[in-house]
């Protein structure tokens, strides 16, 4: 085991803060980006997330983890992308209620599911796991080293699609597992080794991201395809409620 | 205290009372969560040792360690990561048991938990003396899988379950507190999920 890379080793305080919101905007009918300002920015690794906490004039509060998906920069500004979930108390929260100029209290960065950019990665996700790894390819892209990243998407149907105008590029692979685009050149279905092994270069770190399910059919394609199981990484999204 | 988001009245789902603050019930799911692979180890290679500031350094072997009185914890486990498990049972050998034979010196206060993986944690010796810690190597019933830490975990069920240290080597005592993989990491270094210490500053 290695207990350096990718963490973000600390021995500071995460204290909450309170960011502002300065933008919403629709990624899908279904997920939701928000732009935060905050006020006591910290760099985030590509693949940490903030905890976002609510809480109620009665001092009930809910809170729950959202990875930034956006990347690391001098803004002092992340995104989170939030996917609706039906009877979900936080994400339909954030989709009915929160505007631009609401307050919301936030914690992080976190996580140890962080890409440092030193080194190859294959980024697979599934439905809002794609998320934290939006961030790599974005950090891939903005630092000039596209190449060290390859990224593989599965989405229901084009309008799952998260980032979709973002997306396409010679290091990103989108499948489609119940309708796809009629110029798609792959036949609807989960993803599969044939997905996965000619990006496969040796060497590289594969970062796993989406529900419980997914990822641990996503961490098998990856050993099919020759990834050794000591070089993957995973995030769990599961719901919390 | 919390400032109030504009807005938010919250759902207040009935709770089952044994859940602590912001947890939910993973009912017949066991989330697997941690950083590293899973590693293999057999249990011909697995042994226990417990170091540091004690009068004998001991090392179990597999055979020496179920040799042990046998001890059970019957209840709930928790995680930082939000699930918690009702109702869980584990067999195994109580931490006092091994400590009784280590002898801790009286300026020992603090312990690393080790695993066979490098994976460390830190606890109070409080937290793991009096019937509180046990080193366990059966999940209801079952030996516990490798991807729960087999063939044997640490198991502080009053702590997040961070603290329970998977596929662990032993336990090194100390007269100070000093930071382990996560801790480091920025989560808390002690951990009680009915105060909700998750995070470094809670
Ligand atoms: C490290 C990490 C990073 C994450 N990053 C992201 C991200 O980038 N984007 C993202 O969208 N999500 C992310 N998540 C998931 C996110 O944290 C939440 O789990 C998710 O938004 C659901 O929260 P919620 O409050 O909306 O739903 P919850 O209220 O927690 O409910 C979840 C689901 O369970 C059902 N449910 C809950 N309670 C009950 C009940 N009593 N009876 C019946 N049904 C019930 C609800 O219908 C809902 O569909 C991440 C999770 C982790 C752990």
């Amino acid at each position: 085991m290695t207990l350096t890379p990718g963490g973000t080793a600390h021995r500071r305080t995460l204290r909450w803060q309170t960011a502002r919101v300065l933008a919403v905007r629709d990624e899908t009918p279904r997920a939701r980006t928000f732009r935060l300002a905050l006020p006591e920015p910290r760099p985030h690794l590509p693949g940490q997330y903030y905890v976002v906490r609510l809480t109620a004039p009665d001092g009930y509060t809910a809170s729950r983890d959202y990875s930034v998906a956006s990347p690391p920069d001098d803004t002092g500004e992340i995104e989170l992308t939030v996917e609706r979930l039906d009877d979900g108390e936080v994400s339909e929260f954030l989709h009915d209620v929160v505007v631009p100029g609401d307050e919301l209290e936030v914690r992080g960065p976190i996580g140890y599911f962080g890409w440092d950019a030193s080194s190859p990665a294959l980024l697979v996700g599934g439905g809002s796991g794609v998320v934290p790894l939006m961030a790599m390819l974005r950090h891939a892209r903005r630092i000039g080293r596209p190449d060290l990243v390859r990224l593989v998407v599965s989405a229901r149907s084009p309008e799952d699609l998260y980032y979709a105008d973002e997306l396409p590029g010679p290091e990103t692979t989108v499948i489609y597992t119940r309708h796809a685009p009629p110029d798609a050149g792959r036949a609807v279905g989960r993803l599969a080794i044939a997905d996965v092994a000619p990006l496969v270069r040796g060497g590289e770190t594969a970062y796993v991201c989406g529900s419980s399910g997914f990822a641990d059919a996503a961490t098998h394609v990856l050993i099919e395809a020759g990834v050794q199981v000591q070089d993957i990484r995973v995030e769990r999204f599961g719901p919390s409620g | 205290m919390a400032g109030i988001t504009r807005g938010f009245v919250g759902r207040r789902r009935e709770r089952d009372s044994r859940l602590p603050p912001g947890q939910y019930d993973a009912r017949d799911e066991w989330p697997v969560l941690h950083a590293e692979a899973t590693p293999n180890i057999t249990t011909d290679r697995w042994t226990f040792t417990i170091e540091g500031l004690v009068e004998n350094t001991v090392t179990w072997d597999w055979d020496e360690i179920h040799a042990l009185p046998r001890s059970r914890y019957e209840g709930d486990i928790h995680c930082v990561t939000t699930w918690s498990k009702l109702g869980m049972t584990f067999d195994g050998v109580s931490v006092d048991t091994l400590l009784a034979a280590a002898k801790p010196q009286p300026s020992a206060t603090h312990v690393m938990a080790v695993s066979h993986t490098g994976y460390t944690t830190n606890l109070p010796l409080d937290d793991i003396t009096g019937g509180k810690a046990w080193v366990v190597w059966d999940a209801d019933g079952e030996p516990l899988s490798t991807i729960h830490g087999g063939p044997a975990r640490l198991l502080v069920p009053h702590l997040y379950f961070w603290k329970s240290a998977k596929w662990v080597s032993g336990l090194r005592l100390m007269d100070h507190d000093e930071q382990g993989f996560w801790e480091r990491n920025g989560y808390h270094d002690r951990g009680d999920p009915w105060t909700e210490q998750r995070y470094q500053g809670d």
